[in-house]
């Protein structure tokens, strides 16, 4: 398909001339347009796939939502243009049109028998570019190309307007975890690559975006940016005029502001309103970015609440936490959400802390600590099972975190998201302190808090992850299944684990991980750091053994230094793309996590990240979340921030609660969140 | 009964392709040729004229080309499977108690869907008053008007095979 940024289309479709943009190889726009035709209808499938042929469009049908999105996920850039049937039987239509429009961004055209006003409407609001009623005529297919053109020209007008942001979120990201910022930039989708794959999607995403999209990148750290100004001016008064003074952003313009509020309003949405469902796991987990602004919702928002207040979740962790337990709608986020988010999202951050802390074993005490806190928050959570994420999570974070400082941070986040599974028994201390960010998708973060206490003890996590209080971990695992399905790679990538700051790095990624299943693609911020625990745990939402989880912490365990684990652990799990910001701001709190959803761009921890991210991933490996589910007394009482992180992420909770996470992670690099 | 007129003519019509197929196995003539693409246009002419076909039908003869040369009777035989399935579950959830008006409708929504794919306007619009009892749920307006479809669709299946046969051996004459 034309990559040309389209500035000057023409408008035939079967013009060879077309337009040469001055490309040699110009294409015969709209000669080739890739286009994916999704409809449970043979009949009409076929048809369709003859009509677009003889306009010489490339088409590839699908007669399941899911085959699609795993197509689409598997090949980002392939394809042009998606079209599909409103009504089908494994997924409704509107559902995969805001997974599409959030992974990758792509122009999703609707069509259904039905063109009664108030369907027509849905797919207005969810997105859709256009609506055809069936029977479709050809003449109407013919046209389909301009919306593709549209998009490129929106694209690139941004690009060009923040070129400088995206510039520098692409470098970040593409030395940091390409998982996480291609995801970001291509729709999170390729953070549930692992880093290699990331590297090769960067590059390829680079390479597309300066051909053909340009777009924004929304880094972690911008949208941490963004996140702040929206709470700052409360979701429902948030105008993107207003967020974009607040921001403050050069290059930045109105409407990047707007199409990314547009998306995060809808994932915020999707966070509250999905939060109780069990399979939604998925969808929570779809988007890491969620997982960062998104309300941690009801899952989230519990647990991260009592971890915000117990531990010291820093404020954005808790958001982040929040997001990403919110992360999708589909309830996952919920914190009571089933347990099976809370547990990815908890074997998210049970990896995390893996990282971070397996490197620096540090102070298992503290990382029980961290935990501590955490955990004391999760029991009410109804996260029953996330008791063992939690823990785990709260020991990951604790490890993670141990280094003290950092823990808090991270705890909060973790505990955040651990809160669900933590709830009791690992987050004893809220000083999870560091693995906090994993949580944060999940909900489960807190499980890395939680994780992270024990995991200090990271050998022997695997038992403690196991331990009840693990059970986030093995949601993070799940979480990190998820969000990419493929996933192993997860998004954790991005983990802007960096600073260790809060675990909040560490969760988000779990809580992608679990969506990355359903179609994380929009949270990939969290997902990176899931990305390790997806292999481990792959796609096992309700592992909550913690064996999912089981890296984070060992992963935790290994570092030897909190502090340095946590910068591990942060960029490990935040993202497993995670542009390791976060690594050095070990206090990091919570934003640590959302940046890590948002781009592993993260360029500060990178290296961390990557190292960290190896380790997590050789840890999750170990598929358990040895999160030590120690009781919560591991928790380190450290000043993990997990009270930071609780709190960061409950005040995003509550204030993204509205947005509905229509977090399209393009180009969300994790910078260094500001903590 | 106006139905029972038309299949008449429509028989006669086939009748003439059968006699004119078999005159063509003798000894094809361009005049024998001629009048079976005749036959099969007036057949198809017909089709449209009753309404069983919308004209959009002829967009879907029209992607018919080198590249896919028997398009639409692959069209015609897939949604021939696929109708048939979806009739067989509409029949169960009508016998069913307590009727599930909503699994109804979604049968009849997909049932409708393919039938307007391939512009099939009679049976469409059926659907539609079909739907308009389901949602009211009126059981006894339901059956009825599934009758209807029932009955419009096996119309539209017998013309259309006819048809079809109908093309085949016009081009089959073609060739030869």
């Amino acid at each position: 398909m034309n990559s040309s940024s389209g500035k000057t289309y023409m408008s035939t479709s079967n013009s060879s001339a077309g337009w040469k943009a001055g490309d040699a190889a110009a294409d015969q726009f709209p000669v080739g347009l890739r286009v994916l035709v999704v409809d449970d209808d043979p009949t009409c499938l076929m048809i369709l796939e003859k009509m677009l042929r003889t306009c010489l469009y490339e088409v590839t049908k699908c007669n399941r939502a899911e085959t699609a999105l795993s197509m689409l996920r598997e090949n980002k850039s392939g394809f042009d243009v998606v079209i599909s049937d409103v009504h089908m039987p494994d997924m409704d239509g509107f559902k995969l049109l805001e997974h599409i429009g959030l992974e990758m961004d792509l122009p999703v055209i609707m069509m259904s028998a039905d063109d009664g006003k108030h369907v027509v409407m849905k797919g207005v609001t969810h997105g859709a570019c256009d609506y055809l009623i069936k029977p479709v005529r050809i003449e109407a297919l013919k046209n389909i190309w301009q919306h593709v053109v549209r998009k490129r020209k929106n694209e690139w007008k941004d690009f060009e307007q923040s070129g400088s942001v995206e510039e520098g979120d692409r470098q970040l990201k593409q030395s940091e975890e390409a998982d996480y910022s291609s995801s970001a930039n291509e729709g999170n989708w390729k953070s549930s690559k692992r880093r290699k794959d990331d590297e090769d999607e960067t590059d390829e995403r680079d390479d597309t975006s300066s051909l053909k999209k340009p777009r924004v990148v929304w880094s972690v750290e911008l949208h941490q940016q963004f996140v702040a100004a929206v709470n700052q001016l409360g979701i429902d008064k948030a105008v993107p005029k207003k967020i974009l003074e607040l921001m403050n952003v050069p290059g930045l313009t109105r409407e990047n502001v707007a199409s990314h509020l547009q998306k995060y309003r809808l994932y915020l949405r999707r966070l509250s309103g999905v939060s109780q469902h069990p399979s939604s796991l998925n969808n929570s987990f779809m988007s890491p970015q969620e997982a960062t602004f998104g309300p941690l919702s009801s899952l989230n928002g519990l647990d991260l609440q009592t971890l915000a207040a117990t531990g010291q979740l820093p404020a954005q962790s808790l958001v982040t936490l929040q997001a990403a337990g919110l992360g999708r709608p589909t309830g996952k986020s919920g914190i009571p959400m089933p347990l099976v988010d809370q547990r990815n999202i908890f074997s998210f951050e049970n990896p995390k802390l893996r990282f971070g802390d397996g490197q620096q074993h540090v102070n298992n005490n503290k990382q029980m600590n961290l935990l501590h806190g955490i955990p004391t928050t999760m029991e009410p959570k109804q996260l029953a099972g996330l008791h063992h994420g939690a823990q785990s999570m709260g020991n990951m974070n604790m490890q993670v975190a141990s280094h003290g400082s950092q823990s808090s941070q991270n705890n909060p986040l973790l505990m955040q998201m651990a809160q669900p599974q933590v709830r009791g028994q690992m987050l004893n201390d809220t000083s999870l302190g560091h693995p906090p960010r994993l949580l944060s998708p999940m909900g489960q973060p807190i499980l890395s808090n939680g994780i992270a206490a024990n995991v200090s003890t990271r050998n022997g996590i695997q038992e403690n992850i196991r331990a009840p209080s693990y059970n986030p971990v093995s949601q993070t695992s799940s979480m990190l299944n998820f969000p990419m399905n493929h996933a192993p790679e997860l998004p954790g990538n991005s983990f802007p684990l960096g600073s260790t700051p809060g675990i909040s790095s560490l969760t988000p990624k779990v809580a992608f991980q679990e969506d990355v299943n359903s179609d994380i693609k929009g949270t990939v911020g969290f997902l990176p750091s899931y990305d390790i625990f997806n292999d481990l745990n792959q796609h096992k939402p309700q592992n909550w053994e913690l064996q999912n989880v089981g890296m984070t912490f060992d992963a935790s365990q290994h570092s030897n230094s909190l502090q340095g684990n946590l910068n591990h652990a942060h960029s490990v799990l935040v993202q497993q793309g995670f542009p390791s910001g976060q690594v050095n701001g070990q206090n990091r709190s919570a934003t640590v996590v959302s940046k890590a959803m948002f781009s592993s761009g993260d360029s500060t921890g990178h290296v961390n990240a990557q190292n960290g991210n190896q380790q997590l991933n050789s840890l999750l490996v170990d598929g358990t979340v040895r999160v030590k589910s120690e009781t919560p007394t591991n928790l380190y009482p450290d000043d993990f921030g997990q009270e930071d992180l609780m709190s960061a992420l409950l005040k995003q909770q509550d204030a993204i609660a509205p947005a509905e996470h229509e977090f399209d992670f393009d180009g969300y690099s994790l910078d260094n969140i500001p903590v | 009964m106006a139905r029972r007129m038309l299949d008449a003519s429509n028989q006669g019509l086939l009748l003439q392709f059968w006699l004119a197929t078999s005159s063509l196995s003798k000894g094809k003539t361009r005049m024998d040729r001629n009048r079976l693409q005749h036959q099969a246009a007036s057949m198809r002419r017909s089709l449209f004229d009753q309404g069983y076909l919308d004209e959009p039908f002829i967009q879907l003869e029209e992607l018919q080309d080198d590249a896919s040369p028997n398009f639409v009777q692959e069209i015609v035989t897939l949604f021939y499977t696929d109708s048939a399935r979806l009739i067989q579950n509409i029949e169960h959830a009508l016998n069913s108690r307590p009727i599930d008006f909503d699994k109804l409708d979604d049968y009849m929504h997909q049932f409708k869907g393919s039938s307007s794919s391939i512009r099939a306007k009679k049976v469409t619009n059926e659907c539609t008053v079909f739907r308009e009892y389901c949602s009211a749920e009126n059981a006894e307006g339901c059956m009825r008007s599934f009758q209807q479809v029932k009955q419009d669709y096996a119309i539209l299946r017998r013309k259309l095979e006819v048809y079809l046969q109908m093309v085949r051996q016009a081009a089959v004459s073609q060739k030869a």
